[in-house]
C-alpha cells in the first residue's frame, strides 16, 4: 500500500482512468478544473479519447454518443453546469446508457458562488430533467472514498444501464489528502454491450439508442421496465455509514464534508457526556431509509445537518415517518460551520423538533 | 412476359413506410442518402443521428446504427460516436429548426473543430412537425402560423443563410445547398450527398449538404406548385452551389 498526498480533484481524474474512463468530455468550470487539466494530459497519453466541448450542453450530448457507441464515459461539472446538462441526463436515462457524471457542487442559486455547497441536493436526487428517471448518486466524505468509489462507477454505470454521479462538494476536490490509488475495490462480472452503436449493425443486428416511444402504452412498458430496474437498485446498491447509533441521545445525519465536521461535533459532545450517533448515506439515491430503523427508541431527536438551507431533510422526513423530532442545521453559500455551532444545534435542539 | 425489377428500394433502407406527408422531399433526400451509403459501400459501416421534428424518426427509415437525439444536439452526439470510433461513417439527418434554430451552436463548434462528420441539413423554411410555425429559414413575406402577417424582417429577423455562414468556418472541408425541384437536380443533390461522404471517408473535416425541401401542407401548396416555389423563391434567396470546398484539415 502506497499513499499519495494528492489534490481531490486530481485523485479523481486518475481514479477515473484506474476505473476504465475511455472517453471524457467535459467543459470547464470552477472548483472541477483541475479534473479536464489532468485528463486533457493524461487520457491521450493513455489512446483515450479526451476533448473539451464549447457547452455542458454539448459535454453530455458526447456523453451520450460515446456511451451509445458502447464506451465507458464520463463528464465532470459543478452545479450550474450539472443543471445545464439535466436534459442530456433524462436522455441518457431514457435511452438507458451508463455513463459516469463527477459534480464538484459549489453554492446556487444562478450563478451562485464558488465555494463548497450541498445545495444540489434535489437536482442531484430528484432531477432536473423531464420523466420518471434516477440517477444513481454517491456522496463520499474523503478522498479515498472518492476514488474507490470512482473506480466502481463504471462498472455500476455498465450493470444497470444508467448514469453513475459521484457527488463531491467544492472542499473535497479542492483539498489535499493522502490516498492510495491502488486500494482493490469489488470487481463486478464484466458486461458486454450488444445494444450498443457501433457502426457494424443492418437489418436485424442493427442497434438503435432512442428514448422515443410514441405510443403511450409502449412507453409505460418503458417506464416500468426501468422503474424495475430502479426497485432492484434499491435493493442492491444502498449505501451508508451507521456511527455510534446505539444508545445515542441524538442521531445526526450528514454527508460529504458536512458528515466530517459532525464527527468533530459528535466527540466534543461526548465529552459532556451526550452521546450522539450519525447516519451518513453514502448513496444520494438510493437514500438509506432502513437505515432509519436501528435508530435506538431511546434517542431523543434526530438533526438533519447539510451545506444548504434543507433539502435531504426531506428524505429524512420521509424516512424518520414521524418517529422521532427533526431539527435542521444548515448553512448556505459556501459558508463552513465549526464543529461547536453542530455542538449548540444539539443543545439547543427544539422539543419536539423544528416547527413543520 | 416477365417483369424485371431495374430500380429496387436501396439497401441503406428499411422496409418502414415513411411517415412524411404528401409531396414532401424528405422521402426523395432518405432515398439519396440511402443509396449514396449503399454505392460508397458504408453500410454496415454507418451511424447516424435522428433528430427532432419531421425526421425524427429516421432511424425507423435508415438500415444502420442510429442514435435519435435530442433537440439540436446531433452534432455533438455525432461527435461523441466520431471521437470513440473515428473510422466509422457518422452523419446526422437535422431539419431547419434542429440545426439552424437550436443546435446552430453544436452543428458551428464540431465545423470548427473540424469534426469528420457529415450533416444532412433539410431546410423547408418551415416547422413541420409541430403545424407550421416560423422557422430561422423562413423568408421575408412567408406566412407561417406564427408568422400570420408574414416574416416581417424588423420584428422577426432574416432569414438565416446556413452554407454561407458555414463557408467561412476553415474547419468545414465541403458546404453545398442543393434543391430538389427536378430531375436534373435530383442527381446533382446526390453527387453532393456522396462527395460530402466521401470527404469524411478521407477524413477531410466537416461536411454539410443544405437541401431546399418542400413542406406543401403547411406552405398550403400541391406538390407541383411548392417544387416550383423552392425553384424560384426560395432558390434565389438560398442560391445553389458550392460555398467551401477544402483541400482539408484533418482531426489528426
Amino acid at each position: 500500500m502506497s499513499k499519495l498526498l494528492m489534490k481531490g480533484n486530481e485523485a479523481i481524474a486518475r481514479a477515473a482512468m484506474l476505473g476504465g474512463c475511455e472517453a471524457f468530455f467535459g467543459y470547464p468550470i470552477t472548483p472541477q478544473n483541475e479534473i479536464p487539466e489532468y485528463l486533457s494530459e493524461a487520457m491521450p497519453a493513455a489512446g483515450k479519447i479526451f476533448l473539451q466541448a464549447e457547452s455542458e450542453v454539448a459535454s453530455i450530448n458526447m456523453v451520450y454518443g460515446a456511451a451509445g457507441a458502447g464506451f465507458r464515459v464520463m463528464t465532470s461539472s459543478s452545479s450550474p453546469g450539472i443543471a445545464l446538462m439535466q436534459e442530456g441526463i433524462s436522455y441518457i436515462a431514457g435511452a438507458e446508457l451508463p455513463c459516469v457524471l463527477v459534480n464538484v457542487m459549489r453554492g446556487g442559486p444562478g450563478l451562485g458562488g464558488i465555494q463548497p455547497s450541498q445545495a444540489d441536493y434535489k437536482q442531484i436526487t430528484r432531477g432536473g430533467g423531464n420523466g420518471d428517471y434516477r440517477v444513481l448518486s454517491y456522496a463520499p466524505e474523503n478522498l479515498q472514498e472518492t476514488v474507490d468509489l470512482l473506480k466502481e462507477a463504471f462498472d455500476i454505470a455498465d450493470t444497470y444501464r444508467n448514469p453513475v454521479m459521484i457527488a463531491v462538494d467544492g472542499l473535497i476536490g479542492q483539498m489535499m489528502e493522502s490516498v492510495d490509488l491502488n486500494r482493490p475495490s469489488p470487481v463486478r462480472p464484466k458486461v458486454s454491450k450488444p445494444w450498443a452503436t457501433t457502426g457494424h449493425g443492418r437489418g436485424e443486428q442493427r442497434n438503435i439508442i432512442n428514448s422515443l416511444y410514441l405510443d403511450p402504452g409502449e412507453l409505460e412498458q418503458h417506464n416500468l421496465s426501468i422503474a424495475e430496474k430502479y426497485k432492484i437498485i434499491k435493493e442492491k446498491e444502498v449505501r451508508y455509514e451507521a456511527y455510534q447509533l446505539e444508545d445515542a441521545d441524538y442521531v445526526i445525519v450528514a454527508y460529504g464534508t458536512m458528515a466530517r465536521i459532525c464527527r468533530s461535533a459528535i466527540e466534543i459532545l461526548a465529552e459532556s457526556n451526550i452521546k450522539v450517533g450519525m447516519i451518513r448515506p453514502i448513496t444520494l439515491w438510493p437514500f438509506p431509509m432502513k437505515a432509519f430503523q436501528s435508530i435506538s427508541p431511546k434517542t431523543k431527536g434526530i438533526l438533519c445537518a447539510e451545506l444548504s438551507l434543507g433539502q435531504m431533510i426531506d428524505d429524512v422526513r420521509i424516512a424518520v415517518e414521524g418517529a422521532f423530532p427533526i431539527a435542521f442545521f444548515g448553512r448556505a453559500g459556501g459558508m463552513m460551520p465549526e464543529p461547536n455551532e453542530i455542538v449548540n444545534a444539539i443543545h439547543h435542539f427544539p422539543k419536539g423538533g423544528d416547527a413543520l | 412476359m416477365s417483369q424485371q425489377f431495374v430500380q429496387g428500394r436501396s439497401k441503406g433502407l428499411t422496409n418502414a413506410s415513411f411517415s412524411y406527408c404528401p409531396g414532401c422531399t424528405h422521402g426523395i433526400i432518405h432515398k439519396l442518402v440511402a443509396e449514396s451509403l449503399e454505392e460508397l459501400g458504408m453500410l454496415g459501416n454507418a451511424i447516424g443521428m435522428a433528430s427532432v421534428g419531421c425526421s425524427v424518426m429516421s432511424y425507423n427509415f435508415f438500415d444502420c446504427d442510429m442514435q435519435q437525439t435530442a433537440h439540436g444536439r446531433a452534432c455533438a452526439v455525432a461527435t461523441g460516436i466520431k471521437r470513440c470510433l473515428p473510422d466509422r461513417i457518422v452523419f446526422s439527418y437535422q431539419g431547419d429548426g434542429d440545426f439552424a434554430a437550436i443546435g446552430i451552436g453544436e452543428g458551428i463548434h464540431a465545423a470548427q473543430r473540424a469534426e469528420n462528420i457529415t450533416v444532412f441539413f433539410v431546410n423547408n423554411a418551415i416547422y413541420g412537425m409541430t403545424g407550421g410555425q416560423m422557422a430561422p429559414t423562413t423568408l421575408i413575406g412567408q406566412k407561417t402560423t406564427t408568422s400570420p402577417q408574414g416574416r416581417n424582417a424588423a420584428r422577426q429577423g432574416l432569414p438565416m443563410k446556413v452554407c454561407e455562414m458555414f463557408a467561412t468556418i476553415e474547419g468545414a472541408a465541403y458546404v453545398e445547398r442543393v434543391s430538389l425541384h427536378d430531375p436534373r437536380a435530383v442527381m446533382n443533390a446526390k453527387r453532393a450527398i456522396k462527395k460530402a461522404l466521401t470527404y469524411q471517408r478521407d477524413g477531410r473535416g466537416f461536411t454539410l449538404v443544405e437541401f431546399l425541401s418542400t413542406c406543401p401542407i403547411n406552405w398550403g401548396m400541391t406538390p407541383l406548385d411548392a417544387l416550383q416555389w423552392t425553384k424560384t423563391t426560395m432558390a434565389q434567396h438560398y442560391p445553389l452551389g458550392v460555398f467551401a470546398d477544402r483541400g482539408g484539415t484533418s482531426n489528426e
